[in-house]
């Protein structure tokens, strides 16, 4: 089996505080942070970011087939969103009425448990993301 | 150097508890060979397509065990893999192999065998085809990859789930004239929009299948064809075009940019235009998609292929006919098969060899097919070769 606790480790400032980075040359904001500007490439200069934790829904769906390690929360919601820097996310949707999640609609960070525990009993932590008023 | 389609050969689709994945292979590299006219001998280089028998059947080093199940040793042969869209990569490094001077003669194989493990197995499995660390990761699927386009699609431009639904009924009735197809029952956009939901507004009956088959062809050079005297049909173009693995990376929902730039290029290299077009096999894994593809490969405006497909003008007796093989949605989707499938159906319209739902004077066809949620495409325009 897989042993996912490096892999957790690794991905803590991203899953945690939205770390992400910026190009200082062209402006653009990615999620998760990229090793090269893919519009400037070398001439772009990379500074580590932490993304707004807030934006909006672009695309949504209800889940109601999950994968292994998400069937307790079976039907879910998932999304596409746009945070306030034009970098994008695909979070799930939580805490939310079913009648707000819709395209548009303003959506804020928030620090939750990722599917269940693995069969070593690892927990994961990262970002969803839930509508507000 | 043009590329020839000398021999094709393809095994029913559908659950093989009988066949393993060797004996699939096997079957169709056969046929392929023996439809050639040529023999084994002659054949100098294999590319085959296959896309998660690790997770599937816990068996890598596909190439080497095509080559050894065709009684081809001690010939090159390669593994190519670039998720659903395996097949086709696996058919242009043929043609690039015969166009680079090298070969003259090569095989070109697609298998997967998806059915021996349960439905979590193969969608673990296919996920491998998206991000892991950033789509996966959070719950996603497969279908809700698609779901999400769908959504984007429908916001955009009004299309509904009854538009997608009328995709799925009339692929099944395309497979009805398939021997070769999984499934052959007809059915209704009734049935389809009360089968349930998988992930909104994406239901069962807008999913392709888990399915076993393989597919195979043989490609000649055309100078060794013209030499040789055997007929066939011709690769006029093969172009592939690669984007974000995560649909975050994606300026736009609503399209499938790899789609759109890999059909630019194919119909420049073909000198066409879409409506130069008889027919398409497209990569309609899930029924959005198939509306996705006949836009982005410019046979109906952005944003009109749900009515189009509504109003039937992609049916076999449409404007354009879509999947007169069935599609992945009807034939079957074995996923590291599904690209050499697609040609193998393009191979047969050109030959006029695709009986009941032969599309009458094809001339000129193509293939769509996509890796993941559009990471991947690969299209490939074909024509008749007469020798
Ligand atoms: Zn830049």
């Amino acid at each position: 089996m897989q042993n996912i606790a490096p892999l957790n480790w690794r991905r803590f400032p991203e899953r945690y505080l939205l770390k992400g980075n910026y190009c200082e040359n062209c402006k653009q904001a990615f999620f998760p942070p990229r090793a090269i500007c893919p519009n400037c490439r070398r001439k772009g200069k990379l500074v580590s970011m932490e993304m707004p934790r807030t934006g909006k829904i672009i695309s949504y769906t209800k889940v109601y087939v999950p994968p292994e390690g998400f069937k307790n929360e079976a039907p879910y919601y998932l999304a596409i969103i746009e945070l306030e820097n034009g970098a994008r996310v695909l979070s799930q949707i939580v805490d939310s009425e079913p009648e707000k999640i819709k395209i548009g609609a303003k959506v804020k960070k928030v620090f939750r448990r990722i599917g269940e525990p693995d069969k070593y009993g690892t927990i994961t932590y990262g970002y969803k993301f839930k509508v507000v008023e | 150097m043009g590329v020839v389609i000398v021999g094709a050969g393809i095994t029913k689709f559908g659950e093989h508890w009988d066949k393993a994945f060797r004996e699939l292979i096997a079957e169709a590299g056969i046929k392929a060979i023996q439809s050639s006219g040529l023999r084994g001998e002659q054949i100098e280089a294999i590319y085959g397509g296959c896309m998660a028998s690790g997770r599937l059947i816990g068996q890598e080093h596909i190439g080497a065990l095509i080559a050894d199940q065709l009684g081809l040793n001690p010939i090159p042969s390669t593994r190519c893999e670039a998720a659903c869209a395996s097949g086709s990569v696996a058919l242009r490094m043929a043609c690039l192999a015969i166009k680079s001077g090298l070969h003259s003669i090569v095989a070109v194989g697609g298998v997967e065998k998806m059915t021996e493990l349960n439905t979590e197995g193969v969608s673990f499995a296919l996920g491998g085809a998206g991000d892991q660390e950033i789509e996966l990761f959070h719950g996603a699927t497969f279908p809700s990859l698609y779901a999400l386009l769908a959504r984007a699609h429908m916001h955009a431009y009004g299309t509904t789930e009854e538009q997608m639904a009328s995709v799925a009924v009339k692929n099944h009735a395309n497979a009805m004239l398939n021997p070769n197809a999984q499934f052959h029952k007809e059915i209704t956009i009734e049935q389809v929009m009360n089968s349930n939901y998988v992930a909104e507004p994406i239901k069962l009956l807008d999913c392709s299948p888990i399915t076993d088959g393989a597919a195979a062809l043989i490609l000649c050079s055309k100078d060794k064809a013209k030499e040789l005297g055997l007929k066939g049909v011709e690769i006029v173009a093969s172009e592939q075009a690669s984007d974000s693995l995560a649909l975050t990376g994606r300026k736009s929902l609503t399209e499938l940019r790899a789609t759109r730039i890999a059909a630019q290029k194919a119909y420049e290299k073909a000198g066409i235009t879409p409506s130069k077009v008889d027919f398409a096999e497209v990569h309609d894994c899930f029924t959005i998609a198939e509306i996705l593809a006949i836009e982005d490969l410019g046979f109906f405006k952005k944003g009109e292929g749900g009515i189009a497909s509504e109003k039937g003008k992609t049916s076999l007796k449409g404007k354009i006919p879509i999947n007169p093989s069935g599609g992945l949605k009807a034939k079957g989707h074995p996923v590291g098969a599904t690209g050499v499938a697609q040609a193998v159906e393009a191979y047969l319209q050109l030959m006029g060899l695709a009986e009941q739902r032969q599309i009458k004077n094809a001339k000129i066809g193509l293939t769509h097919n996509v890796g993941g949620s559009g990471a991947t495409a690969v299209v490939t325009i074909y024509k008749r070769f007469k020798g």
